[in-house]
């Protein structure tokens, strides 16, 4: 089938991450009648452990029985249109979201790829390559060793010495590419990266890119969450495609990326042969399609 | 309501879940794949805290000295805060109201009361704010979440050491000879230390749950405060000639904040006496400490999956 490459050779792979039947849903309080009124929030007080519906929570089901299993090695790419459940996906691999339904096993302990929150804008940039560093795990002695190199990959001081200001005085380039060299500074058995390739200029991404893939030598898997189908071209060799919570598509690349233009490309690419009948279950797929993306 | 979004257009490109579930569950038994945002259990989580010992120091530090970097005087308000609080309850309590009635050495046992309470109070306020003011911090990374209590505990510490600078200044102006019992303020503080940590880590797994409780805690504190003679000695209020029921006084001293403000005044100020002391004053201190530091390490450990989600 589409995602199992590994079935010829199941001794060989190692997996990484599996999802099996993973459900995720966010509950929202403060929405139905009256919404953040006094008197809507007194009686879902009032209402708790009744039906959640009656006290005004709604659930969004972001994520519907996905199922994957991620090995050793592979960059995996999460594609889909806003609001797809990309993100959320990825939060609950890395163990901070709780899922519905489902399991997600992990071996290790996947990462986001971010410190941002760890940093502090009053500090100097100097501080905060210690206080990020230690923030994911990193001994002193280990940021020590890699401190210089942090801050050489930022370029923060190709322009005089920055790295000893604060970091509200950068400029949101500045501060984003030092951000992303403190979260790559880590080895990460799991690497999970959301979008971080936006950032900084021409030159940084192509650095951050590089800086990507020795990751992914180094380490197990990354995933990588992208609307821009060239970071994910250059960067990933197997593309998860989420379309509305659920998994869409998984296969190689390029055959993914295809079928997704060809999606978000709307009516001026070729209209896609599937006929729209107002079918409510997404039933097994018709062999032949699938059988192609395999 | 459950909301379901619009069914997706039909696929045609590919299964939604293509692979058999019993088969992923038994690729990850085969590999030794754990159960992500699973909760260690209480000794692996104890270690893995410990591991984080120098992120808790780092990010205490880093709150503490940022919090004045934007400030002409920057870290001289570090001991300037402390001072000026004093001076201001110096002036309603000791001049205006004129609390001082029978207390000696008055100004030193109201700054010692201010100062040691303010490191309970804001030690509880940061720990209710721990994990609901740093939800960014608690999405984005992973650590043991109680390395923020821990932390932000560890800041107030460390800022009543300024404290404490100004108060020996502050206790030598006022003709407090220095004395061989000053010692006891060491021990005093750790025992604090743990009963705040403690407190503020049950805190912190309300104020994740619920909020509103910051809104609430102030109130709470200020009357904590008021029953913790704080700028009152309870010995006297209380005394056989106040008119009071006699177990009242007994009642009021066995308040946690009362046992570590009074601790802190019998080791720093000469003529605030052993007699003035709870009974049993020192097992008191180390009760309280115990109670509060292991079953808030415990409570707050209980949730510690849940923090940062929904």
């Amino acid at each position: 089938m589409a995602d199992t490459p590994a079935d010829n050779t199941p001794a060989e792979r190692v997996p990484t991450v599996v999802a099996d039947g993973v459900d995720i849903v966010y509950r929202v309080n403060g929405t139905g009648a009256g919404r953040g009124s006094a008197t809507a929030a007194l009686n879902r007080i009032l209402r708790r452990g009744k039906a959640e519906k009656a006290a005004g929570v709604r659930r969004v089901h972001a994520v519907k029985n996905v199922s994957f299993a991620a090995y050793r090695g592979e960059a995996i790419g999460l594609i889909g249109t806003n609001g797809s459940g990309k993100s959320t996906l990825l939060k609950a691999v890395a163990g901070l979201l709780p899922v519905e339904n489902g399991r997600i096993y992990t071996d290790g302990q996947p990462s986001l790829l971010g410190v941002n929150a760890a940093l502090m804008n009053d500090l100097t940039g100097e501080r905060n390559v210690y206080l990020g560093g230690l923030a994911m795990g990193m001994s002193r002695a280990q940021i020590k060793e890699r401190y210089q190199e942090i801050v050489d990959f930022s370029g923060i001081n190709e322009k005089g010495d920055f790295i000893t200001l604060p970091m509200r005085t950068y400029s949101s380039g500045m501060a984003a590419r030092l951000r992303f060299s403190i979260a790559a500074a880590k080895d990460h058995d799991v690497l999970l990266v959301d979008e971080a390739l936006a950032t900084g200029d021409r030159s940084f991404q192509r650095r951050s890119e590089e800086r990507i893939r020795e990751l992914r030598e180094h380490a197990g898997t990354v995933f990588l969450v992208s609307h821009s189908n060239k970071s994910i071209r250059d960067t990933c060799d197997r593309v998860l495609w989420l379309e509305r919570g659920e998994l869409r598509m998984d296969g190689p690349t390029e055959e993914v990326l295809k079928e997704y233009e060809k999606f978000t490309g709307g009516p001026a690419a070729k209209p896609k042969a599937a006929p729209k009948p107002a079918a409510s279950k997404p039933a097994p797929p018709p062999a032949p399609k699938a059988t192609a993306v395999a | 309501m459950s909301q379901v979004l619009d069914p997706p257009p039909p696929t045609t490109e590919a299964a939604p879940t293509p692979a058999p579930d019993h088969d992923l569950a038994a690729l990850a038994a085969r590999h030794g794949l754990s159960v992500s945002g699973a909760r260690p259990s209480l000794p692996e989580y104890v270690r893995q805290l410990w591991a984080r010992r120098h992120f808790i120091g780092a990010f205490s530090t880093a709150k503490l000295t940022a919090q004045y970097s934007q400030a002409k005087l920057g870290q001289v308000w570090q001991v300037m805060t402390p001072l000026l609080n004093a001076a201001v309850y110096y002036f309603i309590f000791g001049m205006l109201m004129n609390t001082s009635r029978g207390v000696e050495d008055f100004v030193p046992f109201l700054v010692t009361g201010v100062f040691v309470w303010t490191f309970t109070q804001s030690s509880i306020m940061a720990g209710t704010r721990a994990i609901s003011g740093n939800l960014g911090l608690v999405r984005a990374l992973h650590f043991p979440r109680a390395a923020l209590p821990v932390s932000f505990c560890l800041q107030q510490l460390q800022q009543l050491m300024f404290s404490m600078g100004a108060l020996v200044v502050i206790l030598l102006a006022f003709g407090v000879p220095p004395g061989p019992s000053w010692v006891l303020a060491i021990p005093a503080l750790v025992l604090q230390f743990v009963f705040n940590t403690g407190v503020a880590m049950v805190m912190a797994r309300v104020g994740a749950k619920i909020p509103d409780m910051a809104q609430l805690m102030p109130f709470l504190l200020r009357t904590w405060m008021y029953a913790s003679g704080v700028m009152f000695s309870i010995h006297h209020m209380t005394g056989p000639d106040s008119g009071l029921p006699s177990w009242i006084g007994p009642l009021l001293q066995v308040n946690p904040a009362v046992v570590y403000i009074d601790l802190m005044r019998f080791a720093l100020i000469d003529s605030f006496g052993g007699g003035m002391l709870p009974d049993h004053v020192w097992a008191l201190a180390l009760g309280w400490a115990l109670v509060a530091g292991i079953g808030g390490f415990i409570y707050f450990w209980k949730a510690e999956e849940t923090y940062g989600r929904g």
